[in-house]
This record gives structure tokens, sequence and C-alpha cells, in this order.
């Protein structure tokens, strides 16, 4: 039997309750980032959303590896057939005999590749722009947003165009010019929300404070755009996917033999009524993967934004 | 309260939204008098064609409205004649003008302008002998001085046309293009009278009446032309001597001809008008086509042949086309420098039979020669591999690999370019793949865009195997032989052997048919045996054509003159009894059946069937020589 | 304060036309030059001498410099020259044909996007997380998950085809040849709008100002048209600008599929055919157009948000 339990409550001093507190298991304190995920995986769109993507991501990485048949094999007894197990192609096959199935997650590869990699580029180049424009104001925010306009004012697909024509077709440059383009409406909306926040309170306390600029950008005013940049970014990988998929119908896309879902789907779209399964399946997956990054999106704002309380 | 009665009205206006987007079209159900939507369970029939003694229909069978609509691919680039290229332009510009010499419906070239010609014994030389009562759209007389004009005005380098290139037989016309002499000396003149033409070559150019049937050498009327300069082929300007004037040009959406009362054989043109739209997807093409909104389309698409075939089996139309297509090999580099069996390897190696059934559809027949058959009677030069099993093709060029030093140890890697297009993408496809299984070489793809691809390929510094192939304007194979000369301007191939420039040579002056096509086959078999071109299959034309309509024929050149055709009455579903009014000379004629496509649904009208061969009537004493048409015209 | 605001703004806008312009003629002009091949490229080669008199005839034989200041005294005077692809015309006169097209289809698609995006957004922010939230936003996510060159040939063949309802394609002005292309145009656009909308609006449903206005008791119309609508715009304004600029300039996708003679495919056709003229002609009246646009952004940006219009005093 214990002393120190047998001592009637009355009896006790602030040493014990303070060696009672120091005995009990530390309280984790949760960070804002532990709150958000706590939020996320309370969103069940989300969730749902994110095994999807996880599943998509794992079929397109591994399932060209353990397939039958590459995706350029031509299967000449089985040219544009329709889905069916004797013959092996779950999918079907294009006019070449080609297996739809390991043509779509081969594509999926080249699409999800594109989609991040240009995405990433048009983020870190827009956000430091935008930033660093509407944080400063005044002639160097001028100067910045008239590089833009002056940017912006150049037709997308002509610029692309033109330097597929001229540099080749090499997908590198398919990430570089898509990125390189995107990061403009980044810019323009981090300096537009930059231009809010720069004059509410927490900033003027933090500048009253003496936080060098620096700090305050990162530290400040970056966390708070998240919001709206994430809700920006789930709109761009999407949007890069099927600019890359736009490439495809002008013929500049991604060149054979690698495909993308964009350049399937728009061959499946010329077969429509002939040999639907040449749309339907990578358009299944084209969409369902578009929807997940939305959701996902959409969960993760509304789990980062700390006013959101409903 | 407030606050749900707020959410539930904007519920509703969400919910209308929503819901009425799709109800939109159904609301519009216009009766108009356009037939929006021709079903395919409830495709209209056209009554039986009955024909007159003459050939022509008979006017109770045709349609009230004689308005042609017809789909046409690219939008020309111009309709001034020496300035246009291409085969849309083409189309439209055979129905506005007409040459010296003319195609008939069956493709054969028959007077046009000209009544008759004269060709003098070395083959330099031609006399045309212009009908007198020829007249422009505006009236005013046409004469040979026109031709002399326009043939002038089509090398002045002002001009800058693009096609004038085919012209260069004619005497002086490469100096007259460089600007080295005035356009005065071309070899082109009045001989004695406002209606005697005389034309001198440089050389003897075998196609040269066929020539003078194409957009290039069309007359265009002086006056017009000074008068309004580069804007002559607007609509409203616009002066021809054909069958129809040029109403109207909407740039991309429409051109429209009427009938030209004053064309020569007016009275045989049914037609009253014809619409030409340029549509650039086929497949939309197809969908106007389906609606109704277009009797006769440009092209078909390939994907979607087989589905038209078991869907549209009436409309589709298939028919040889004088083209072939072939890879090339750039025999300047390696690995194809002086290396002939390597390139046998890989001609050897290709199931064309797979390609023609399973990856073109179209119906193409599988080609190991250059000259598609069927053009002119010609029967092109087979190899003796044709006849061989593909197994035996495969085998043997395995062994002609391995010859060459290639094995899986040391792999042949190759390159096929190709510019964007669905069908050259397929078949590139199936080349390497088919490479790849037999032979084990890997062939990457290069897809260029068009202009780039060109380039290269007239540069011959990059290219290695390439996307060749050609289509003729002329019915003679000698237009394809001739792309192979030494230093050909066509010749991407580096190719060059003397043996097969000498037999072109004599070709040119060889008068008699039958000793020509020897020579040509000759030519033909000197070209294969040095594998210079992997040939894969000769073309056809294909194309959705309307039921109703009628004077058409398929032919090699591909040349449809909308002046012969007509619309047939729609059947209507009530009576499906012959037309009633039926005189007994005219039952005489052929009855037509319903299935497509019609073989000789309509004759030339009896004078234009061919030049008076028997006339001797030339003032130099130079002998006739044999036509190189009219024997056997239709 | 504020109408000077205003005012300078474009003022410095109008003057800021002109370097723009200059930049875009310049990059445009070398950038084109600089892509192999030319204009005049044919599946045979010409002859050379045909060669020399197509490029005496557009100056392409003059030294570039020569070139690029003939062009700009030529632009100065708004003439775009001669097209090198389509012989008969003028590019003033193609785009003075192509412009009205794409922009009444442009313009239409964007009204429409616009109010429907706007409404569901708002329908589906008031019912955040609800199942009617999910499924509106469900199906208007439909728009950006599906290519135009999908929708496109679906609608024609459902609509068209095996209905019977509309025309195919082609264009004459009539409302049946225009509606599927505009609603095909629209369908992104929605789903974007709708999404920024109701992202924007549930923001600002949470802000303290909506909370005091709620608190005063205001009726919810009220608040939500009132007070909260114009900051939920803000975003979706800044989207519709560049958005509304391009759509008006004509869809690539849209116009090849519909055949609509608009301005769209005389982007990529100039590009791809080297029809040099055609190109700058419509890319100089494609920044024009971005200008204007950026410009009426730029406005209502201010007009919506003060805190900008103080800002930009500085």
């Amino acid at each position: 039997m214990n002393d120190n339990v047998e001592k009637r409550r009355s009896e006790r001093t602030v040493d014990d309750v303070f060696a009672e507190a120091m005995a009990e298991p530390d309280i984790r304190g949760r960070s804002l980032w532990m709150d958000a995920w706590h939020r996320l995986l309370k969103n069940r769109a989300a969730v749902v959303s994110g095994v999807l993507m996880i599943l998509i991501v794992l079929a397109v990485i591994v399932g060209p590896m353990v397939a039958p048949w590459a995706g350029d094999f031509t299967d000449w007894d089985n040219t544009s057939s329709p889905p069916s197990l004797e013959t092996g192609h779950l999918f079907g096959t294009d006019a070449v005999g080609r297996d739809i199935l390991v043509r779509t997650l081969e594509g999926g590869r080249i699409s999800l590749l594109v989609g991040l990699v240009a995405t990433l580029v048009s983020l870190v180049i827009g956000i430091s722009y935008g930033a660093i424009a509407g944080y400063y104001g005044g002639m160097t925010d001028r100067i910045m947003m008239r590089v833009v306009d002056i940017i912006y004012a150049l037709p997308f697909m002509f610029f692309v165009i033109l330097l597929m024509v001229v540099f080749g077709r090499h997908i590198i440059l398919i990430f570089v010019a898509i990125g390189a383009v995107n990061w403009l409406d980044m810019a323009r909306i981090v300096r537009g929300q930059t231009l809010s926040l720069k004059n509410t309170e927490f900033i003027e306390a933090a500048r009253a404070c003496g936080v060098d600029h620096r700090s305050i950008i990162l530290r400040h005013i970056v966390p708070n755009l998240l919001g709206v940049v994430i809700v920006y970014v789930t709109l761009t990988i999407p949007q890069v996917i099927l600019v890359e998929s736009f490439l495809s119908f002008i013929g500049l896309g991604v060149q054979e033999p690698m495909s993308s879902w964009g350049a399937l789907v728009n061959n499946g779209a010329q077969d429509m009524e002939s040999a639907p399964w040449t749309l339907v399946f990578p358009a299944v997956f084209l969409t369902v993967t578009l929807y997940c990054f939305n959701y996902i999106g959409d969960g993760m704002r509304d789990a980062l934004d700390p006013k959101d309380r409903a | 309260m407030n606050r749900y009665l707020f959410m539930r009205r904007l519920t509703a206006c969400v919910a209308v939204l929503m819901l009425a987007l799709p109800l939109i079209p159904l609301g519009g159900c216009s009766d108009e008098g356009l037939d929006f939507g021709v079903r395919p369970e409830n495709r209209a029939r056209p009554v039986e064609l009955v024909l007159l003694e003459n050939g022509r229909p008979d006017p109770s069978v045709l349609a009230e409205e004689q308005v042609v609509r017809r789909g046409n691919g690219e939008e020309p680039a111009t309709l001034d004649p020496h300035r246009a290229d291409g085969v849309p332009a083409a189309h439209i510009l055979r129905d506005l003008f007409e040459g010296l010499t003319t195609i008939s419906s069956s493709g054969q070239i028959v007077p046009g302008a000209a009544l008759r010609w004269n060709i003098s014994r070395d083959a330099r030389t031609y006399t045309f002998y212009l009908r007198r009562d020829l007249s422009w759209s505006n009236g005013e007389p046409l004469s040979a001085s026109d031709f002399v004009y326009s043939l002038r005005r089509a090398l002045d380098p002002d001009t800058a046309s693009a096609s004038a290139a085919a012209l260069l037989p004619i005497a002086n016309a490469r100096e007259v293009l460089a600007g080295e002499l005035p356009i005065e000396d071309l070899g082109v003149a009045l001989l004695d009278d406002e209606f005697t033409l005389q034309i001198t070559l440089t050389g003897p150019t075998p196609y040269f009446l066929g020539l003078m049937a194409s957009p290039v050498a069309y007359p265009v009327n002086r006056r017009n032309v000074e008068a309004f300069g580069e804007l002559f082929s607007k609509p409203g300007n616009l002066v021809s001597n054909g069958a129809f004037t040029l109403n109207e040009w909407v740039p991309r959406t429409r051109i429209v001809l009427e009938k030209n009362p004053l064309f020569r054989e007016a009275g045989d043109t049914l037609v009253e008008r014809v619409f030409y739209i340029p549509v650039e997807e086929a497949s939309a093409e197809v969908n106007r086509f389906r609606v109704g909104e277009l009797d006769w389309t440009s092209e078909v698409p390939s994907n979607q042949f087989a589905w038209l075939q078991k869907n549209y089996p009436d409309e589709l139309v298939i028919s040889p086309w004088t083209g072939s297509y072939f890879l090339g090999f750039n025999l300047t580099r390696e690995p194809f420098v002086n290396n002939p069996s390597l390139r046998m390897a890989l001609i050897l190696a290709i199931d064309r039979e797979i390609i023609t059934d399973k990856v073109t559809r179209f119906g193409e027949r599988p080609s190991y020669s250059l000259v598609p058959p069927g053009i002119d009677g010609y029967v092109p030069f087979t190899p003796e591999y044709a006849d061989w099993t593909q197994d035996e093709r495969n085998h043997e060029a395995r062994r002609l690999l391995e010859q060459a030093g290639y094995s899986d140890a040391n792999p042949l890697h190759l390159e096929i370019r190709y510019n964007t297009s669905g069908n050259h993408k397929k078949i590139a496809l199936a080349v390497a793949s088919m490479w790849k299984q037999v032979l084990g070489v890997s062939a990457s793809l290069v897809n260029e865009e068009y202009r780039v691809f060109l380039q290269n390929r007239q540069q011959k510094i990059v290219t290695r195997v390439f996307r060749a192939g050609w289509i003729s304007d002329y019915n003679d194979p000698y237009s394809f032989l001739e792309l192979f000369r030494t230093g050909h301007r066509g010749n991407d191939y580096g190719y060059s052997n003397s043996t097969f420039d000498a037999l072109l040579d004599e070709v040119g002056t060889e008068r008699v048919r039958a000793r020509r096509e020897r020579l040509m086959f000759e030519a033909e078999r000197v070209l294969m045996t040095d594998n210079v071109i992997i040939p894969i299959y000769s073309y056809v034309s294909k194309r959705l054509v309307n039921p109703h309509l009628r004077g058409w024929q398929p032919n090699v050149l591909d040349h449809h003159p909308t002046r012969f055709m007509y619309l047939l009455r729609t059947r209507d579903t009530a009576s499906s009894a012959p037309p009633s009014t039926v005189d007994a000379v005219s039952q005489a004629a052929s009855v037509e059946a319903e299935a497509l496509p019609p073989p000789e649904s309509i004759l030339p009208p009896p004078e234009t069937a061919g030049p008076q061969a028997d006339e001797v009537d030339d003032e130099d004493s130079s002998e006739r020589i044999e036509q190189e048409t009219g024997e056997g015209g239709s | 304060m504020r109408q000077e605001g205003l005012l300078q703004l474009a003022a410095s806008r109008l003057i800021g036309l002109v370097p723009t312009l200059l930049v875009l003629i310049t990059i445009s002009f070398f950038l084109i030059r600089l892509a192999p091949g030319g204009p005049f490229d044919a599946e045979m080669a010409a002859p050379p001498e045909i060669r020399a008199n197509l490029e005496a005839k557009y100056h392409l034989d003059e030294p570039l410099l020569a070139q690029y200041f003939r062009y700009l005294g030529e632009v100065i005077a708004f003439d775009f020259g001669p097209s090198f692809q389509y012989k008969d015309w003028t590019v003033n006169e193609l785009i003075a044909r192509g412009f009205p097209i794409s922009a009444t289809i442009g313009g239409l698609a964007m009204l429409l996007a616009f109010f429907a995006g706007v409404l569901i957004g708002v329908f589906a922010a008031l019912r955040q997380n609800t199942a009617s939230d999910y499924t509106v936003m469900g199906i208007a996510m439909l728009g950006i998950s599906i290519p135009n060159f999908v929708v496109a040939p679906l609608l024609i063949l459902v609509l068209a085809i095996y209905g019977g309802w509309l025309p195919a394609s082609g264009w004459d002005w009539t409302w049946q040849r225009g509606i599927m292309p505009v609603v095909t145009l629209a369908l992104p656009a929605i789903a974007y709008i709708a999404r920024l909308t109701r992202g924007s609006m549930i923001e600002v449903l949470h802000s303290n100002y909506i909370r005091t206005a709620r608190a005063k008791g205001l009726p919810e119309r009220t608040v939500i048209l009132r007070h909260a609508l114009k900051p939920t715009l803000l975003p979706v304004i800044s989207y519709m600008g560049p958005a509304t600029a391009a759509l008006i300039t004509g869809s690539v996708v849209v116009e090849r599929i519909y055949s609509i003679p608009g301005l769209g495919s005389y982007f990529v056709q100039g590009a791809l055919n080297r029809d040099y003229t055609l190109v700058m002609g419509v890319v100089v009246f494609y920044g024009m157009i971005i200008i204007l646009f950026n410009f009426i952004v730029d406005l209502l940006y201010a007009w919506l948000n003060p805190r900008i219009r103080y800002d930009e005093g500085e």
C-alpha cells in the first residue's frame, strides 16, 4: 500500500499536487498543420480521392511492369477489337492492335509527370514573383506587373507552338513551355492577395515589432496565401494535363510511341462511334484523376483555412 | 424565416438552370425548311434513274432544285488559277474555267477550248485549233490570244506563281521565270489567226496535253486582270470561261458557283448552283453529310471507315486513284549508301496485306512497285518477291540483314520520319513494329510538323527513312518516274542512275504507245531493283456521296466536274412505282440499278467524244503522230 | 481621391500599351522567322526561280531588319499586310471576318459561364459540405474533367446526328448553330468560376464583417447579395479577365470541330503554315484585346476592393 494514496485529499500539499502533475504523461501540443490534417481526414470526399489517387499512381507505376505485353506491341490478329477476356485485352485494342490497358497506364505516367512538374515550375516562380511584387508595392510592383502584362499579352498557344516548332518536340520542352506560361496567373493572384493581406493588422503588428521583410513574407504572408494558392494549384494540375491534351489535339503533344491520357483520349474521340473503348477507358482514368485532384484540393483548402469553422 | 426562403429560391434557380441547359435544344425544333438530322433509319431514297437515248437523264426523274453541295477539305488559298495549288482549289477551278484540253467525266483527256490539235514529229511543237464560238462569262469573245496572255502571265515573275513550275517544259519558260528574258519571248504564239495557238517545248513532254487541262494553263480575261489586279479572283470581279461563274466567297464558310449560261455546253449543264464547303476536319465533313448538309465529301476519315462501310454502304464510294504511297530511303546517308541488300531486307520485312487490311483499311491495294495500277492501261513492274508468302519474304529479309552485318549483338537503329497526320502515324507505327518483330531493328518514330518535315526531306541532311509517296495530276506513269531523275527537284532520295535517266529521255520521244510502255516498264524495273523506295500501297479515293447525286464517274484522276452531275428526285414513301410519264423512246435506254457506283450513267454529248483524228489539215507537213488520247475515248 | 486614382490608372494603362505592343511585335516577328521552313514549302520543292519570285513579291529577300521596320510602318497604319497562305485576302479582312464570330461565341460563353458559375458556386457555398454541395459541385466539375474535344463530338453525335435537333457544324449566325459551340466553350469556365466562387464565398462568409451584418439582424438575402457578393467576386474577376480575352479570340478546338470560321484557328494554322503576316496580325490583335481586358479587370478590382484603390496612389 502506497503512502501517497492513503493520504486524504485535504492533507495534500502543493508539492504533492505538483508531483502528481509531473507524473502524468505530457499533453501533446497540436500544431496548426496537425489540426489541418485531422480536419482533412474528416472530409470523406478528400479521403476517398486520396486513396484513389494512390491506387492510380501505383497502377501506372507497377502496371506496365507486370503486363504481359508492352504498350507498343502490335497484335495484328486483334486490331480494333473490343474488350474481351479471351484475347487477353481487357480494355480492347486500338487501330494498330496495341493493348489499351497498358497504353492507358503508360500514358498515365506521362500525364501525371507533366501535371506535377509543370505545376511545380509555375508554382515556385509564380509565388515568389507575386509575393515580392505585392509586398513591396509601388514602383517595384508596377515594373514587375508590367513585365507580367507584356508576357501575358503573348498568346500562350502561339508561344508554345513556336517553341515546339523551333526547338523540336522534346517532352522536357512541354514541361518548360507549360510551366513557364502558367506562372503568370499564379503571380497575379498571389500579388492581389498579398496586397490585401499587407494592410491587415497582424502584418502591421509584425512590422511594428521590427520583423524584417523576408521573414514577414515567408512566415506571415505566404502561409496566409496558402488557402488561395492551394485552390489555384488544384485548378492548375488538371489544367496542365488538359493543356497537354490540347497540344496533342493539334499534333504537338508527346510524340509516339510515348503517349499521354490526353493523346489517347484524343485518338479515342475520333473513334467514338466505331471503337468506343478506345475513348472510354483513358477518359475514365483522366476524369477520375482530375476529380480526385479537385476533391483533394478542396479538402486541403477547407482544412488549412483557419477561418473556416463550419 | 428569411434565410430559408432565400435558400429555397436559390435552390430553385440552380435546379432550373441545371435542367434547362440540356432542354434548350429540345425547345428548338425549328422548321425553317432546313432539314436537320436525317437519321440513319429514315434516309431518303432516290427514284430510279431513267436515261434518254443520248445518255442524258429523263427530265421526270430530276429533282426540282438542282443545287449540289460539295465538301471540299481545306479552304483554297486563292482562286487565281495561275497561283492556286492544291486539290481543293483545283476542283473549284475546274468548274470555273476551261483549258485548251479538258477532262471528261471518265477521266479521259478530251478537247476543251481547243477543237483539235497537232503534235509535231519530235513532240516539241503543239498546235492548237480553238473553237470559234467561245466567250467569256461577261460576253467577250475568247480567242487564242487569251491563252497567249494567260500563259505569259503564269510565268511572269511579277505574278510569283508557285505552281508555274509545271509549265517549265515550255521553251524559254525558265529564263522568263528567272527574269532573264521578257515574257514575250516565251515559246507561245499565235500562228495564223486569232484561233490558232502554237506552243514550243524545250523537249518532249509526254503529259503535255494533260498539263493543258490543269489550272495553271487556264485562260484569264486580260481586261479583268488589268482592271482589278490581284483582286480579280474575288467574287463579283471574276470573269471565267467555264461551266460556272463565281457568285459568292465567304472565307472558310462557302464558295458558291452559278451556272454560266454562256458556256459552250451550257445547255447540257443541269446543275444550277454549286456550293463548295470547306471543312477542315474529315470527321466534321462526315457529320455534315449525315445530317444532309453535304451531298459529297472530299474524303472519309480512316478510323470511321469500317463503321461507314457497315452503316452507309450505298453512300461510300471507293475507287483507285493515281497515287502511290511509299517510304523513301536517303541514299546519301549511312547505312543506306551503297547498301542495296540492306534496303531490300527492310523492304521485304513488311507485311503489306496487314497494313492495308488492318491498319488503313480503305481497300487500298498492297503495292510492290512505284506506279499504281490502272494508269492509262499501264501494267506496272512487279518484282518476283511479290508472289512469295510473307514468311518467305521474312526469311529472306533476315538472311539479307545478317549478310549486311547486323544481328542481335549489333542491332540496326533507324528512324522513320513523317509529318503529323493520323494515317502516316499509323503506317509508320506498323512498319516500325514489323521491322522490330521480324528483324530486330529498332526504329524510332520522328513526327515532324509539315513544313519542318518538308524542309528536312528536301535537304537530305538528317533524313534516313521518311514518308514519301506521290499523287499525280496526270494520267501518265511518266509523272511518277520523273521524280527519280538525277537532280529532279522531287528527288529527295539522292538517287542517280544514268541508265534510268537515259530510259526516261527515250520515253519522251517515243511515239508508239506500246513501245513507250515497255520503256517505262524497263525504267521502273531499274528503279525498283535499285531498292530506292519501300512501296506500301496504291491510293484509293474514298468519299461519301448522296445517292441522289448522279452524273459523275469514279476515275483514277478523281476529277469530277460538276457540269455533268444532276440530282434525282426523292422517292415518295407512298408510291414506289417508277415515274409514269416516261416516253416510249426513252424506255429503250438502260434503267439504272440503285446500287452505287453507277457505271456509265452519263455519256458526254457526241461532239466531245474525241478529236477528229482523221482530219489532216496542218500547214506544216509534219506527220501526225498518234494522239495521246482519243483512241478508245469514251 | 477615388476619381483621381482611376484616371491615373487609365492613363498609365494607355501609355503602357505602346511598349507592350512593341515588345510583343518584336518577339513574335523574330520568333516565327526562327522556325524552320517557310510559307512556300510544298510537297515537291519549287525550282529556285520560283522561290526567288515569291520571296521578292513578299519582301522576304530583304534583310531581316529591313523587313522588321517595314512591318512596323505597316502596323502603325493598321495594315497587317496580305496573308501568305490565303493569297486572295488581306489579314485585315480575315480578322474583320473572323473576330465578330469568335467574339460572339466567346462572349456568350463567358456570360453563360459567369451567371451559371456564380449561381452554382454561391448555392454550393451556402450549403457547404451537404449532399447538395457535393452533387452540384460534382456535376459542375465535369466541365474541367472532360476535355472539350471529347465534349464537342459527343454533343454533335447526340444532338445533331442521332437526335436531329441541331445542325452538325458550320456557322450562319443562327442560334441553332451557335448553341453547341457556346455551351462547349462555357462548360470548363462554369466549373472554374463555380469553384472559385464557392471557395471565395466560404471565406467571405466567415469573415468578421459578415458576422457583424448577420448579428445586426439583416435578412439573409441582403447579407449575401449586398455584403458578401462583391468581395466574393474578386478572384472571379481576376480569372475572367484573361479568360474572356482568350475565349473571344477563339478556341482552336471548338472552331475546328464545329467548322466555325473564327480567329482561333488562325493562330495555330498561321504558325504551322508559316503565314508570317497572318500570325503577326492575330498576335498584335490579341495583344490589344488582352491589354484592354486587363484594364477592365483592374478597374473592376479597384471598384470592388477599396483597399487596393488607396494603395495604387502610393
